[in-house]
């Protein structure tokens, strides 16, 4: 296939059934994606056998079989160190992972901290709903602290992880943020991160209508909910907010605080800072006390994990002393004649 | 004093101790070099503990190498040695047991001091009285202190200094065995040469100080010459170990194959060499990717397997058990995966740098389903490179993958190695498909191998997907079919069975009939045959058949079982091949020889067993 390729997003619909039950978050991502798929295929010359989606077990991971890329449905929790392996022995593939926040924070959190601190060039999409839906509605690493479950039936008793937070802290070089609805916001995202050279995370925020429905609602349950009870982070524009775009975001005392959106005060993001202070702190903002961040909220560029690795071979291959094939290996060092 | 002669030896057994800080693992290479580029055959055996640095001067922190070297190849390290070299009392101590009834004991002086008895725990201050060694041989120069004269004035610190006292404990070895200091020479000069010339310069005093002293105290009554091997064929050789070999046999399967070769591993002993030597070989374009833990180490693996590398992982016992997902995993998706697993004592973290057989059925069987794999296990440090080829061959051609056993023991070991040329070796051709007429079926199999067909990503029109779901026989896509889960789990076995038409037919050592048949597995191969070939030459009749192939048995077994009248299955294990035996020959019956000491076997209990169930008929 040439690079000049026209793609549709119908061009990356597999021909299998989607499974999903109606009304999952997880469909409006998964249009997302193949949308933003057929806009990186057709805008950037990648054609469609150089896509590779890896995932690891939970609703979510089953996301490899419904788009039409090469495909790997790996076992829980080790999607990042399967694609972890699929990029840096191929840098050329783009590669995608679609996993949870079971997968990713609880059973995979290993794999998820070092993908991050490698800074591997992969895409995840990571979709968290805040329960375990597959195995039917235990809690999950970022379930709300309190929420009755099956496996809490008198409320849990532990605090969730906010991704973002443990992203930047593992020292993450990209973060965004979406919830399932706003499907332009996801692919844009989307796009985003797989531009990114680098490990780029894009949370999901995704409803489990069976067994955590509404668990966003209250920030994001419709539109007019999101404008009021979210902030859309744009790189070189203000921290402003709300359905009537009267409130905005100031630094204050050591920590984010919400203002009128007249304050002189209002940050303008900053996306790139290297510092990742004020990005751990919008990431981390909850409601109702903040607005919950939506959009890219950190993107900073560093050394991928695969370039490194291809540059040190490109560069040993290129010694003078170089070793070049398996006699010179063997007869390499100490040897002797009988 | 011109009494002192050179005696002609056929082979001797030299054992180097001391505290895990004193070197005695690079002395000992190094007089195993010494005597290796000479022409010996040598057999070498790292005994060492788990800890680093264990507290100095206990029984518990010393570290010991045993070479065996001779006028033939040596397929062992040797049971007892013939000259023991220990800094200090806890290197006594710990290594009396292995002392021959005549042999040399070589102590530092200087160590023999009040505070270094009591610490090896000794209650008197006369250690070979106590030990019931008033019979040997025993000198006891001061090393620590001759070694600290000797490098005066090069301006080296007192620690510097005394560290070179294993060097002058080498040269005594030298002159008691007349091999010549160039080669360690050599290797001074390129270790510390350019980088600290006072530290090569140090080393060197020190060693011809050693050497010297000897000859001019006449400390021995005599010395000894074992003379070049003669049963070496000609060519270039070069000493080996296990772990290096087997890094090796990778790289050639990579470069037969022409698929890249990819390494995700995680640290563990005694595996890890295999990584560091593959991390070393950027310039073949070999990538390593060293996990944040063992699962990571196997899953990385596979996705470069999906992504069209021949990977391989590494690793011990316990890093297998965090592995058995995983591995299914890959027996599920038919990727060409190759897990090592360099065996140590277990269970649990267990006798980390002991050797053991004892994985042998969670490699068989330590996965959830039917999950079968190919098992090969390599026998000596050098042949690990050629199972090591042949495991990433079957795993590349077959679309499986291939579970490659070692042990501490055959890879800590070295030994001598005619160096092979690759146009020898057997060319490797993977199932790739680069296009196809019409749809593409990913689980489409070779009629012959049963191997499914390796579509890369980055090929157009093939995309496709896998996992660990159940897959359709043909598409590759989940299904929860009944029959096709039957159909599938028979494919995976069948594929695995087929291997049997391409190895060797299983071989005897010794005659094809007799009264008694010695069978093995793995790293025991130099012991055993060493103790059958001992009883033969006084005409019992004993053979030997030892297994490299596990899974699949090769072709002709039952026929050998047959012909003898006892057979005797000898393991580092509590029996696991035996009983794997009596499950696939459940005719034959299987005496059992099964030690779990964390040491190999020694030649002379094997024979003195083998003689006791000859001695049953």
């Amino acid at each position: 296939m040439s690079q000049n390729c026209i793609y549709s997003a119908a061009d990356f619909k597999s021909d299998q059934e989607v499974k999903w039950c109606p009304g999952c978050g997880d469909h409006a991502v998964l249009s997302s994606m193949q949308g933003a798929l057929a806009q990186i295929a057709t805008e950037d010359g990648v054609p469609r056998e150089k896509f590779t989606v890896v995932s690891g077990i939970g609703c979510s991971s089953r996301f490899p079989y419904y788009v039409k890329t090469y495909g790997f449905h790996g076992i829980h929790g080790r999607a990042a160190a399967i694609a972890t392996g699929v990029k840096t022995a191929n840098p050329s593939l783009n590669v995608w992972v679609a996993t949870g926040d079971g997968d990713s924070l609880a059973i995979g959190g290993n794999h998820f901290i070092h993908a991050v601190r490698r800074n591997i060039d992969l895409t995840m999409m990571l979709f968290n709903n805040e329960i375990y839906g597959l195995t039917k509605g235990q809690y999950s690493p970022t379930t709300k602290l309190g929420k009755v479950t099956k496996t809490s039936p008198f409320g849990t008793v532990e605090k969730p992880f906010k991704p973002g937070e443990l992203c930047i802290g593992a020292g993450g070089t990209f973060f965004a943020r979406s919830v399932d609805a706003e499907v332009a916001l996801t692919r844009e995202l989307l796009v985003a991160g797989a531009r990114h050279r680098g490990m780029a995370v894009v949370e999901a925020l995704v409803n489990c209508v069976i067994f955590n429905d509404k668990t966003h609602a209250l920030f994001a349950g419709d539109k007019a909910t999101r404008a009021e009870n979210t902030i859309l982070l744009k790189h070189g524009e203000k921290m402003i907010f709300g359905a009537a775009r009267d409130k905005g975001l100031v630094f204050d005392g050591g920590q984010l605080k919400v203002v009128a959106a007249d304050d002189p005060r209002v940050l303008v993001h900053d996306a790139h800072a290297a510092d990742p202070m004020v990005h751990f702190l919008l990431a981390g903002m909850a409601w109702p006390e903040y607005p919950v961040a939506l959009g890219i909220i950190r993107q900073v560029e560093a050394p991928t994990y695969d370039g490194e690795v291809a540059r040190q071979v490109a560069e040993q291959q290129a010694a003078a002393s170089r070793i070049s094939d398996v006699d010179g290996l063997l007869g390499s060092g100490a040897t002797w004649v009988m | 004093m011109s009494t002192q002669q050179i005696k002609h030896l056929s082979d001797v057994v030299v054992r180097f101790s001391g505290d895990s800080g004193d070197g005695m693992q690079l002395t000992g290479t190094l007089f195993s070099d010494a005597a290796a580029v000479l022409g010996n055959g040598i057999s070498t055996f790292p005994d060492f503990p788990a800890e680093i640095r264990a507290p100095q001067g206990t029984v518990a922190g010393v570290s010991g190498f045993q070479v065996h070297l001779g006028n033939s190849r040596m397929a062992t390290p040797g049971d007892f040695c013939d000259a023991l070299v220990a800094m200090n009392p806890a290197a006594l101590k710990a290594n009396a047991k292995w002392l021959k009834r005549d042999a040399t004991v070589i102590l530092d002086g200087d160590s023999l001091n009040e505070k270094e008895l009591r610490k090896a725990g000794f209650a008197t201050d006369d250690p070979i009285a106590e030990l019931g060694l008033a019979g040997y041989n025993v000198v006891a120069p001061n090393i620590t202190s001759m070694t600290r004269e000797a490098v005066e004035g090069l301006g080296c610190d007192v620690k510097s200094a005394t560290k070179c006292k294993n060097m002058f404990a080498l040269g005594i070895c030298f002159y008691l065995y007349n091999k010549p200091m160039e080669h360690t020479f050599e290797y001074i000069e390129r270790k510390f040469g350019k980088k600290d010339p006072v530290i090569a310069e140090a080393n060197v005093r020190a060693l011809k100080a050693g050497y010297n002293y000897s000859a001019n105290t006449h400390i021995f009554a005599n010395t000894y010459d074992i003379a070049p091997a003669a049963d070496l064929a000609a060519g270039t050789y070069r000493t080996i170990n296990g772990n290096q070999a087997t890094a090796w046999g990778f790289i050639a399967a990579s470069q037969k194959s022409g698929r890249p070769l990819f390494c995700g591993s995680y640290p563990i002993t005694p595996a890890t060499v295999i990584l560091e030597e593959l991390a070393k070989r950027r310039d073949l374009g070999v990538k390593t990717v060293q996990a944040e833990d063992e699962i990571a180490g196997i899953c990385t693996s596979i996705g470069a397997a999906f992504a069209g590398s021949l990977a391989v992982t590494t690793t011990s016992g316990p890093g297998l058990s965090l592995k058995s997902e995983a591995m299914g995993l890959a027996v599920m998706t038919e990727l060409p995966l190759v897990v090592v697993d360099v065996q140590r004592g277990g269970p649990s973290t267990g006798l980390p740098t002991k050797t053991e057989q004892s994985d042998l059925l969670q490699a068989l069987y330590g996965r959830n389903g039917e999950a079968p794999m190919v098992v090969i296990a390599a026998s000596t440090p050098s042949d690990c490179f050629h199972y090591a080829f042949w495991a990433g061959k079957i795993a590349l051609e077959r679309m499986t993958p291939v579970l490659l056993l070692t042990d501490g023991f055959i890879a800590n070991g070295s030994e001598p190695w005619r160096v092979p040329a690759m146009k020898d070796y057997p060319e490797i051709k993977a199932p790739v498909v680069e296009s196809v007429e019409g749809d593409f079926f990913c689980y489409d199999r070779d009629p012959e191998t049963a191997a499914r067909s390796w579509a890369i990503p980055g090929t157009p029109a093939l995309e496709h997907r896998i996992g660990g779901l159940e897959k359709d026989k043909r598409r590759g896509s989940v299904s929860h079919d009944p029959q096709n889960h039957q159909t599938m789990t028979e494919m995976r076995a069948e594929k695995v069975a087929r291997v049997a038409g391409v190895i060797p037919v299983q071989e005897v050592v010794g005659d094809p009939e007799g009264d008694l048949l010695v069978v093995g597995w793995g790293g025991t191969r130099g012991h055993l045959q060493s103790a059958v070939e001992k009883m033969r030459a006084e005409g019992k009749r004993v053979s030997l058949c030892h297994f490299n192939w596990i899974n699949p048995l090769p072709r002709g077994v039952e026929e050998i079982f047959s012909r003898f009248g006892r057979i005797v299955v000898c393991e580092l294990n509590m029996g696991q091949f035996a009983g794997y035996l009596r499950m696939n020959f459940p005719g034959v019956a299987f005496a059992q020889y099964n030690k779990v000491q964390g040491l190999p076997f020694t030649v002379d209990e094997l024979v003195g067993h083998f003689d006791s169930l000859l001695k049953q008929d």
